[in-house]
């Protein structure tokens, strides 16, 4: 099994931005043409997040869904913004492979269960945004945070993510609103701690600013794969540069698309 | 899905089966992609007027056998392949393709190629179940499906059962994963069926959809 890089675009008034620890954005460019030129400089999948749309209580943008999955043919997620079913079927039947669930799975847990249920496991993402916690009551030492860091939950970090594997979702992002933006390194202990207590795939997310962070990552963090931003919408680093030295550090990845 | 456009009287290029289980766009968007004309249908006559034949599908064995018994498409399937049009399934669409499943408890299948679907069982060391993501495929045997595609190719795949073809003869592409090395791609005369998902699979997925609708089977 290869590790994916998987490439975030946070896309707000359609353009995709990106701020740090969830704030103080700044517009990088056009989410199509990033679509297209991600994925055909090698990105495993790519994952959109409607970023306001949660916060602004509006739907999805469909639309972009759909110009997105005419022009790359390897899977992608969207979140942001999902509040039904039938928002779930509205951005699969767009085009896309997953949808991401962050703030509605915390608020309507039983919304997973059925998601899962009607379009399978694989198409429904948990996306959680754990921030730490000094609490004892968290014995993680995360809480989860929704609504793009607006709101505290009063939820375990790993408590929610076992709970959203029995209620059916196939993969979890763990987004430590810590790390986001930081390009400082992932959080390699909370990342480990989820994916060595769940038995489906867990995407690390925040932080990542070098190779040696994805090394780490999925080397000691046991991610199944990662999630960068900053470090590939800054130009800094390609995809191929990133997936040469993961290839170097022994670790497998795509080499051909 | 019932307001999908339709051809008018032209018969399409490419069929594909639309039997309530799982998401088509994606099929459909990577065949508009490299040019060739598909549309998804469950008319039982329209499938069997198509030159060529996808029959996809995601989700569970069971609802997939039930659902198609339901809109009379299981001989649809059968008389499509007993005519010698290409046929293409595609993961849950190869799988039940297949004799029988162990999903639901245990699902009698259609039966076009000899063989059964197995369960990942958990292993040490720990592989996640299901398997999401990408891994390579072995060629088996130089089918022209992987036509200006290299050995050990990577696809992406999406599976918690996976296919046992029950001779290597039909084997054309194996794949490794938790310890297991399963055949991810089958095939018998104009019949061949992937596990993996060539229309999430970027360039390489398009090169062995962009075969199948040139493919002329030697039957």
């Amino acid at each position: 099994m290869l590790k994916r890089i998987i490439p975030c675009l946070d896309v707000r008034n359609r353009k995709v931005t990106k701020g740090v620890k969830f704030r103080d954005n700044v517009d990088l460019g056009d989410p199509i043409e990033m679509a297209i030129a991600y994925s055909e400089g090698g990105c495993d999948e790519l994952v959109f997040y409607d970023i306001t749309a949660s916060a602004e209580r509006r739907p999805i943008d469909i639309d972009m869904v759909r110009k997105v999955a005419k022009v790359i043919h390897i899977p992608f997620a969207v979140g942001g913004g999902i509040e039904t079913i039938d928002d779930m079927y509205r951005v699969l039947e767009a085009g896309a492979e997953k949808v991401s669930v962050n703030s509605l799975a915390v608020k309507k847990p039983a919304i997973i269960a059925e998601g899962a249920r009607q379009f399978g496991s694989q198409c429904i993402v948990l996306g959680m945004d754990p921030v730490k916690s000094d609490n004892p009551e968290f014995s993680s030492g995360y809480e989860i945070t929704t609504r793009g860091f607006r709101e505290f939950t009063g939820m375990d970090a790993l408590e929610w993510a076992k709970r959203a594997e029995d209620l059916g979702v196939g993969e979890i992002v763990v987004n430590s609103v810590d790390a986001d933006g930081t390009r400082e390194g992932f959080e390699v202990q909370l990342t480990r701690l989820i994916s060595t207590n769940v038995g489906i795939p867990v995407v690390a997310s925040g932080g990542a600013g070098t190779p040696q962070h994805l090394v780490d990552v999925f080397n000691e963090g046991a991610a199944d794969a990662a999630i960068v931003a900053s470090m590939v919408h800054s130009g800094d680093y390609t995809i191929k540069q990133i997936k040469d030295e993961l290839a170097a550090a022994g670790i497998d990845v795509r080499r051909n698309w | 899905m019932s307001d999908r456009p339709r051809f008018g009287t032209i018969n399409s290029v490419i069929a594909i089966i639309d039997y309530n289980a799982g998401n088509l766009t994606s099929v459909k968007l990577a065949l508009e992609y490299i040019g060739v004309d598909s549309e998804i249908t469950s008319d039982p006559e329209r499938i069997l007027k198509a030159q060529r034949v996808i029959f996809p599908g995601v989700g569970a064995a069971g609802s997939a056998m039930a659902n198609l018994q339901a809109m009379g498409l299981v001989e649809t399937v059968k008389s499509v392949v007993a005519n010698g049009t290409p046929f293409l399934g595609i993961c849950l669409g190869m799988q039940i393709a297949l004799e029988a499943s162990e999903e639901d408890g245990g699902t009698a299948c259609i039966g076009l190629i000899p063989g059964n679907v197995k369960r990942f069982v958990p292993s040490i060391p720990v592989c996640k179940i299901p398997q999401i993501g990408w891994n390579t495929v072995q060629i088996a045997w130089p089918h022209p499906l992987f036509e200006g595609i290299d050995d050990s190719s990577e696809f992406y795949f999406v599976h918690s059962y996976y296919p046992c073809a029950s001779s290597d003869s039909y084997v054309m592409g194996e794949t490794a994963y938790n310890g297991v090395r399963f055949a991810s791609a089958i095939g018998k005369a104009n019949l061949f069926a992937v596990q993996f998902h060539p229309e999430r699979s970027g360039r390489i997925g398009l090169r062995m959809l962009q075969n199948f609708s040139k493919w002329v089977p030697l039957c």
